[in-house]
């Protein structure tokens, strides 16, 4: 287990107050916080190693383009990639899907072709295919989820077996449900019928061991920033084939071979997918946030959450009129618990939760198709969602700070619990 | 359990919002209205119908309908009764005074009554335009009323 005394040491931000109270953190799927190891390697970049990457012929520019591609193999050994090369840096996981659909998608998609997504799905893995839909004619379809929250495999199989399949883009781990997707079982499923499988890992790769091999993707998207890495960092990896097959996404300087006005070529992968000056600095110090992940181990990341996840949703459920979403098993879900209360809007719950320093997020969290699908009074959710540095003291926290927000705006049952028992 | 204070809600949720969320007032979209306009905050998903029944130039009769947080329902509750019964003119010029205390910062005329409770809204950039939605669909209300006139006119 994780010794979460000693790791909220390392986070500055941990320390600070809101509103007079103690900050309790829970908006880790927005962004994560991050510790002065991170910090430190952003500072150390800038104030020892500052150059560009990839030309100099000096001792700055070959010590950071040293720590750049370090950074890249760390990320491949920490999804079990076979090769660095795989590795492309993007801007964020939004960044990474959006390359997919431009590069592999408008270059091998024809009208009458089918994409499956889910109906769980961030607008970031449906408004990128609803694009290279438009644009060559192929159709863009979902797969429903069951009233546990669920994907429907069912519905999976013929929808991914109609034989028009080209790619199957899902979400490994619901950044609203907390559902943890059987991303094997649809590589198999995609695999069979000839398609090619996005994974969208922006939940799952911060908070469960993730291997690229033994889920069988042939893409994963992510972001450093919502595992202690800085923002303004994301990864696509590809199978190696796939890169090589793809149209460079920009133009421009270091993805070339050579140019002449007549005609251009392209350079190696992962090269050809990075044009321009990258986000060097934040690429180095998200290697610093690898480093932390890798040493508190990923299994006991996994086990940190369940334990927690558990604990929170045994009590969530006990307060009146709470509704969870979601599979009902810690063991099923990330850490990630979004909910209603009564009729009140998230945007009031979260404001009186902000008053008593708890941080959660509120809204339709960017998956308006799946807030519509869950049939809620108000197609909005209030979502508290965790990471290493939380503990029970932060669910009792917004236990508390939830029954005093139903006290507040005059829920019958929260003023029956205060009165009676 | 510790006993600390209650954090300071009340600059925020006055009980005058509080009441116009919990009951509130003119709720009802008038089967006879002169003029139909509504709108919703994509980011939050508020969204607001309002009607008013013209006598001339005076909001004879207001209703509204709609879902939300209890900032942009009570706005729009406590929007119509500031409107009822006044000039179409007095109503645009209600409407500046309250987006004036809203985003420019400017203190609450004395016109604007009961509207004044929401001033603590302000501070909140990101609830400002929950208790704007009533207002700005008020406007697209306004904007079709002259329309409408214009195009009348233009007829003549």
């Amino acid at each position: 287990m994780l010794d979460v005394a000693q790791i909220r040491r390392d986070f500055p931000v941990l320390e600070r107050t809101v509103n007079g109270r103690r900050l309790v953190y829970l908006d880790n799927g927005a962004t994560t916080q991050k510790p002065r190891q991170v910090i430190e390697a952003l500072t150390r970049f800038y104030s020892l190693h500052n150059a560009n990457i990839h030309r100099g012929i000096h001792t700055l520019a070959e010590e950071a383009t040293a720590l750049y591609e370090d950074v890249r193999a760390k990320v491949a050994a920490f999804i079990n990639a076979p090769h660095a090369s795989e590795v492309v840096f993007t801007r964020n996981t939004t960044e990474a899907i959006n390359l997919v659909a431009a590069a592999w998608g408008r270059k091998f998609l024809r009208p009458g072709d089918e994409i499956v997504i889910t109906l769980m799905e961030h607008h970031s893995n449906i408004v990128p295919w609803q694009l290279v839909a438009a644009a060559t004619g192929a159709r863009l379809r979902a797969i429903p989820f069951l009233p546990d929250g669920t994907l429907d495999l069912d519905a999976a199989r013929a929808l991914i077996g109609s034989g028009r399949v080209r790619l199957v883009a899902v979400v490994h781990m619901s950044n609203v449900l907390g559902t943890i997707n059987p991303v094997a079982e649809l590589a198999e499923m995609a695999h069979a019928a000839g398609a090619v499988l996005l994974v969208d890992g922006a939940q799952s790769v911060p908070h469960l061991p993730v291997d690229v091999q033994a889920l069988g993707a042939d893409f994963l998207a992510f972001s450093a920033h919502k595992m202690l890495g800085p923002t303004g960092v994301g990864v696509l990896w590809a199978r190696r084939a796939l890169l090589e097959a793809m149209d460079p996404y920009q133009g421009g300087g270091s993805m070339i071979g050579t140019v002449a006005i007549e005609g251009s070529t392209w350079a190696e992968v992962p090269q050809k997918f990075e044009a321009g000056t990258p986000n060097i600095a934040d690429v180095v110090a998200f290697g610093a946030a690898l480093d932390y992940l890798r040493e508190l181990g990923m299994d006991a990341v996994r086990a940190h959450e369940i334990a927690l996840t558990r604990y929170a949703l045994d009590a969530l459920r006990a307060l009146p009129e709470v509704r969870v979403v979601g599979p009902s098993e810690a063991t099923a879900r990330g850490g990630i618990i979004a909910f209603s209360y009564a009729d009140l809007h998230p945007h009031d719950v979260s404001q009186v939760l902000d008053r008593y320093g708890v941080a959660v997020r509120a809204g339709h969290h960017c998956t308006q198709p799946l807030h519509r699908a869950l049939n809620l009074e108000v197609a909005a959710t209030t979502r508290a969602s965790f990471y290493i540095y939380n503990d029970r003291d932060d669910v009792d926290a917004l236990v508390e700070a939830l029954q005093a927000t139903g006290r507040f705006f005059g829920i019958p049952a929260a003023a029956r619990a205060q009165a009676g028992t | 359990m510790v006993s600390r204070p209650e954090p300071e809600l009340d600059d925020i949720y006055r009980e005058i919002i509080l009441d116009h969320y919990r009951r509130p007032r003119n709720r009802g979209l008038l089967p006879d209205a002169t003029v139909t306009a509504e709108g919703v905050n994509p980011i939050c998903g508020d969204q607001l119908k309002l009607t008013l029944k013209l006598d001339g130039d005076r909001i004879a009769a207001v209703g509204f309908k709609g879902s939300g947080c209890a900032i942009s329902q009570s706005s729009a509750s406590l929007m119509t009764e500031a409107i009822r019964q006044r000039t179409l003119t007095d109503a645009e010029r209600l409407k500046r005074a309250f987006e004036a205390m809203m985003v420019e910062g400017a203190a609450p005329v004395a016109e604007l009554g009961d509207l004044e409770a929401l001033q603590g809204v302000s501070k909140l950039p990101a609830r400002v335009k929950c208790a704007l939605l009533a207002w700005k669909v008020l406007g697209e209300a306004l904007k079709e009323r002259q329309g409408t006139a214009a195009a009348v006119t233009t007829e003549e």
